[in-house]
């Protein structure tokens, strides 16, 4: 057993949480400070404040945000491995995005073909910036159909491309035509909106507009569902596929984890969406809704009670006195190693502190798997959240729509003349609500965290190390940007966008898994090689200086 | 001259897998190595991430880059604005000695007048002490990540150098590292040290880019050139750029000549004893004293080296891809410890390579294919034609690597899959002796797990 004498210890008692927000801005230049303040709020589950959230980042603060295509190609479509994803660009976006986000695939057959590992881009030059680029798009698009025969091939536009006007849908409608299959093309330019939220919405309208609803093949199976949200980083989607499985669920596609192009084009075949990750998918539900009167619902598949809890509303849905049988033995299964994993590992962590600062619904998400093994959650936020993700869709009616939404198109949707089919008519659903069975909604992360704990939207780098100096968090969650500068200070970052190496965590193994990575972390020798500033400070460091002014 | 494959012969449109990433990242590099200096994009936040989350991953270390986070209302009307306020707020945060920009493709491509910009920023800043701001066009359709980070360095020689009196007698030497390692840096700031000669390394991000812990977040990292010494450069009696894979215009050593007048001496990036014999020769005429005895010593043992892997590496095929100058320092050790170079790829495309691998790579056997502006499509056809045995290249090599079934033999950037790329030695001597190892022990290894009775002695 390492000697933790030196190991990072909480803060008893944690900081006064309007002291710290103060400290948080008071250094700031006043407009700035102005700015800040609406997106960070001290939590009060008796009365919900609001909280600014989307909005754009100040010029040269720095941001962990990324772009509009990043959110579209990188994240929405990026793990569907026989879609030809090309980026229609000069190299960079296409480079970076090139097999770096850890999700998974796994084909069905050696006949089945994975695109994943291939990054394609026509690396514009100089003189397609001045002349276009359209000719070059063309013919990459025809290349790469010679080269594989794919059932599907979209187009990613990157900033460039819509400044120089190359029309990106024409392209891929005219080759739609010439090719006889699927092409299809995203205006993802990294400028729209004002991070990679954006790019999540124009993903979902396209998919929605050029994929779902083609298949006409049916789907066997008496429960289907489609899994939204779920991105297979680590794994995770096959620790869930392999749940449904046990219990008699059919899984008619994940947007987009382990994801095909058929099993998209099913996806208004299933009876019920699943929710994960409400802010990248959500669209796609509303308006699969709309169109075949598929209901949803949130679920959360991280931590070992949320999974169980997601599972039973599931089997509640269907009101089948075997699925629920089924779903019941799984459950208890699975429970068994969870509980054991638990009593190992919880005294180990117990009591402890954490910190995330990520995504658009991890940063929720994963409070749970700590809770689960005692650690507290003092601090977190998203990177881009809306308001909607911190305080429930009850205040979609308030959110005001600025210029950076407004970019962005809203698909009017109408039923589907012929495929339109309610699975649960108008009393079916008044009588779930009537349980408390929601559909349609989220509750957000705010409501769920403690009194006294902070809720801040797009951390800034300056704010993060004022935060860890104030409170000394045991972990801090974020990502790779955020990590070396985090474990600089002496305390170690889980990165939840990838999950460093490990995963997957989602499900009731991934739980265990988390609980065991956490525990390796938190426990580790190393951190006790370092002294931090404040090991020798008497009280956390209130006050910081960030400007002259 | 070695024959070039043309480019574009496999994959006629597309490039599928590339072997190059954008300027702009080779820029932010070069800026880290000044001290005191932020990385500034102007352009869109997208980019400053993706970068950052390259070289974060690469050097496992902090690495910030602001941005003017452009709007479409600023890809529509410039980005006049947000420049002012990005440089402001940086200005306030991190209190830098210096700014360096590069700009995006968005940026270029709206036509962004940087000059004008920055004339107009240091107007209105007049009466403060405001952060020195260095600007580079660095357009990803314009290059590759090299060609940003020689453009960034050039552009550093052409604001800063200076060739008043005042600074003569600063510094001996000028060196233009090239894109290599912190390792490599270090290593090459101890030979001029061990030469006697003062010295003005540009870009040193040897310190910068790996940092003790220090259980506090610096927000600059210590370490970096001297603003002041990259004034003095315009006064050194020489500079020693290493490498010859240029574009027109991003020679730092033909830049600093034609500003202030400093002779430059070029050898190619020193891998090997030729290379490095070459950089030593050049120091020993600078300094007027022989090659001391501890490098003449890693001389020796570096020899005694080839001799002890001689017998494992004769005739063992390799593909070497990256940056073209490092794939040009590597072939020519290669064919020092007879290695076949068979496929020397690269994604660039200055047009130099073939002409420089041609003075290097003695061995013509007709079977050494150049490829250049090429994709990891093509390396992996010519590797599979060529029958290599080894890969020496970039972490994105990896899938080529597990289909070949050979071994990948880890250098430039990015190495997102090992820990340590920022100690990763080439360079000298001393860089030679760490890869022959390297490569050597990789065959042996393979060998090694392929022995039937599970040999121990090998």
């Amino acid at each position: 057993m390492p000697d933790t004498d030196n190991l990072i210890k909480t803060v008893t008692p944690l900081p006064d949480p309007e002291a710290a927000k103060e400290a948080l801005l008071k250094s700031y230049p006043t407009k700035v400070a102005r700015k800040r303040t609406k997106h960070m709020v001290v939590n009060d589950p008796a009365t919900l404040s609001a909280i600014q959230a989307n909005a754009r980042t100040i010029p040269g603060i720095i941001t962990q945000r990324g772009c509009s295509y990043a959110g579209c190609k990188g994240v929405v479509l990026g793990p569907t491995r026989d879609i030809i994803n090309i980026t229609h660009g000069p190299i960079g976006c296409g480079y970076y995005s090139w097999l770096t986000r850890r999700n998974q695939t796994r084909t069905e057959s050696d006949a089945e073909h994975n695109y994943i590992p291939y990054c394609f881009s026509t690396d514009m030059q100089e003189q397609e910036i001045v002349f276009g680029g359209e000719k070059k798009l063309e013919a990459a698009i025809q290349e790469a159909y010679d080269l594989f025969h794919p059932k599907a091939i979209a187009v990613f536009a990157t900033c460039p491309v819509g400044l120089i006007g190359d029309d990106i849908h024409q392209v891929s409608k005219r080759m739609k035509e010439k090719l006889g299959i699927n092409v299809f093309a995203f205006s993802c330019e990294g400028y729209r909106g004002v991070s990679q939220s954006a790019g999540h919405h124009i993903a979902n309208n396209q998919l929605f507009k050029h994929v779902i609803g083609r298949g006409t093949t049916p789907v066997e199976g008496k429960f289907r569902i489609n899994l939204l949200g779920e991105y297979n980083i680590g794994g995770d989607a096959f620790v869930l596929e392999d749940l449904f499985e046990r219990c008699g669920i059919t899984l008619v596609s994940t947007f987009s984890g382990n994801s095909t192009v058929d099993g998209f084009e099913r996806a208004h075949m299933a009876d019920l969406n699943c929710v994960m990750c409400h802010r990248s998918i959500n669209y796609v539900a509303d308006m699969i809704e709309k169109k075949y009167g598929i209901p949803w619902f949130k679920v959360n598949f991280i931590g070992a009670n949320s999974s169980a809890k997601s599972l039973r509303r599931i089997a509640q849905y269907f009101e089948n006195d075997e699925l629920t049988a089924r779903t019941e033995q799984v459950i208890a299964e699975e429970n068994e190693k969870v509980a054991a994993a638990q009593s190992r590992i919880r005294p180990r962590c117990e009591g402890k502190t954490a910190m995330l600062f990520v995504g658009g619904s991890r940063a929720h998400h994963y409070q749970d798997l700590f809770k689960e093994i005692g650690m507290k959650t003092v601090a977190a936020g998203y990177e881009f959240a809306h308001r909607d993700d911190y305080e429930g869709r009850r205040v979609l009616p308030d959110i005001k729509v600025d210029a950076d939404s407004r970019n962005i198109e809203e698909v009017t949707v109408e039923q589907d003349a012929e495929l339109y089919n309610p699975r649960k008519s108008a009393d079916e659903i008044a009588a779930y609500e009537a349980r408390e069975f929601h559909f349609n909604d989220y509750d957000g992360m705010m409501p769920e965290m403690e009194e006294g704990t902070l809720s801040i939207d797009d951390i800034s780098h300056h704010e993060t190390e004022r935060l860890i100096e104030m409170y000394r968090p045991a972990v801090f969650c974020a990502g790779i940007k955020e990590k070396y500068a985090v474990q600089k200070m002496g305390v170690p970052c889980k990165q939840l966008h990838s999950y460093d190496y490990g995963g997957p965590y989602a499900g009731f193994q991934g739980a265990i898994n988390f609980y065991e990575d956490i525990d390796r972390m938190v426990n580790a020798r190393a951190w006790a090689f370092i002294d931090p500033p404040w090991k020798t400070r008497t009280s956390p460091k209130l006050t910081a200086s960030y400007g002259d002014q | 001259m070695l024959p070039v494959k043309e480019a574009g012969t496999t994959i006629a449109v597309a490039t599928q897998n590339a072997c190059k990433a954008c300027m702009p990242l080779g820029a932010c590099l070069a800026y880290r190595g000044v001290e005191g200096a932020v990385p500034f994009l102007h352009g869109p936040q997208g980019c400053a991430t993706y970068m950052r989350r390259f070289l974060i991953g690469h050097f496992r270390e902090p690495m910030d880059i602001a941005c003017s986070s452009f709007s479409e209302e600023t890809a529509i009307f410039g980005g006049s604005a947000d420049i002012h306020t990005g440089l402001d707020n940086v200005a306030k945060a991190y209190h830098p000695a210096m700014i360096g920009i590069a700009t995006t493709c968005l940026a270029e491509t709206i036509g962004e007048d940087m000059g004008l910009m920055l004339h107009q920023h240091a107007e209105k800043n007049a009466d403060k002490a405001s952060p020195l701001v260095v600007a580079a066009s660095t357009p990803s359709y314009s290059g590759t990540h090299a060609d940003g980070f020689h453009a960034a360095t050039c552009a550093l020689v052409n604001a800063l150098a200076e060739t008043d009196a005042a600074q003569a007698g600063r510094a001996d030497v000028v060196c233009f590292p090239n894109m290599v390692s912190p390792a490599d840096l270090r290593y090459l700031k101890e030979v001029l040290a061990d030469f006697g000669l003062c010295h003005v390394l540009l870009p040193d991000y040897s310190e910068t880019l790996d940092r003790p812990i220090a259980g506090e977040y610096e927000r600059i990292p210590k370490g970096g050139v001297p603003i002041s010494a990259i004034r003095g450069a315009g006064a050194a009696r020489a500079s020693v750029t290493l490498g010859s894979a240029f574009r027109p215009g991003q020679h730092p050593g033909a830049a600093l000549l034609a500003k202030c007048g400093v002779p430059s001496l070029s050898v190619g990036l020193p891998v090997g004893i030729r290379g490095s014999d070459l950089l030593f020769q050049q120091l020993e005429d600078l300094a007027g004293k022989p090659t001391p005895e501890k490098h003449a010593a890693e001389r020796g043992r570096l020899i005694d080296t080839y001799v002890d892997a001689h017998k494992y590496l004769y005739g063992k095929r390799a593909v070497v891809y990256g940056e073209e100058d490092l794939v040009t320092g590597i072939a020519s050790f290669l064919d020092e410890i007879g290695v076949v170079p068979v496929v020397c790829a690269s994604g660039g495309r200055s047009g130099g390579m073939a002409e420089a691998l041609s003075a290097t790579v003695s061995m013509q056997r007709g079977d050494i294919q150049v490829l250049e502006d090429a994709d990891f499509v093509e390396i992996g056809e010519a590797a599979e034609a060529a029958k290599a045995d080894l890969l020496i290249g970039n972490s994105r090599g990896f899938g080529l690597s597990r289909r070949l079934d050979i071994p990948l033999i880890r250098v430039g950037m990015p190495v997102h899959d090992r820990i340590g790329a920022q100690r990763i030695q080439l360079l000298g001597y001393r860089g030679a002796q760490a890869l022959c190892d390297r490569i050597a022990n990789a065959v042996i290894a393979r060998d090694q797990e392929r022995s039937e009775p599970g040999y121990m002695t090998m």
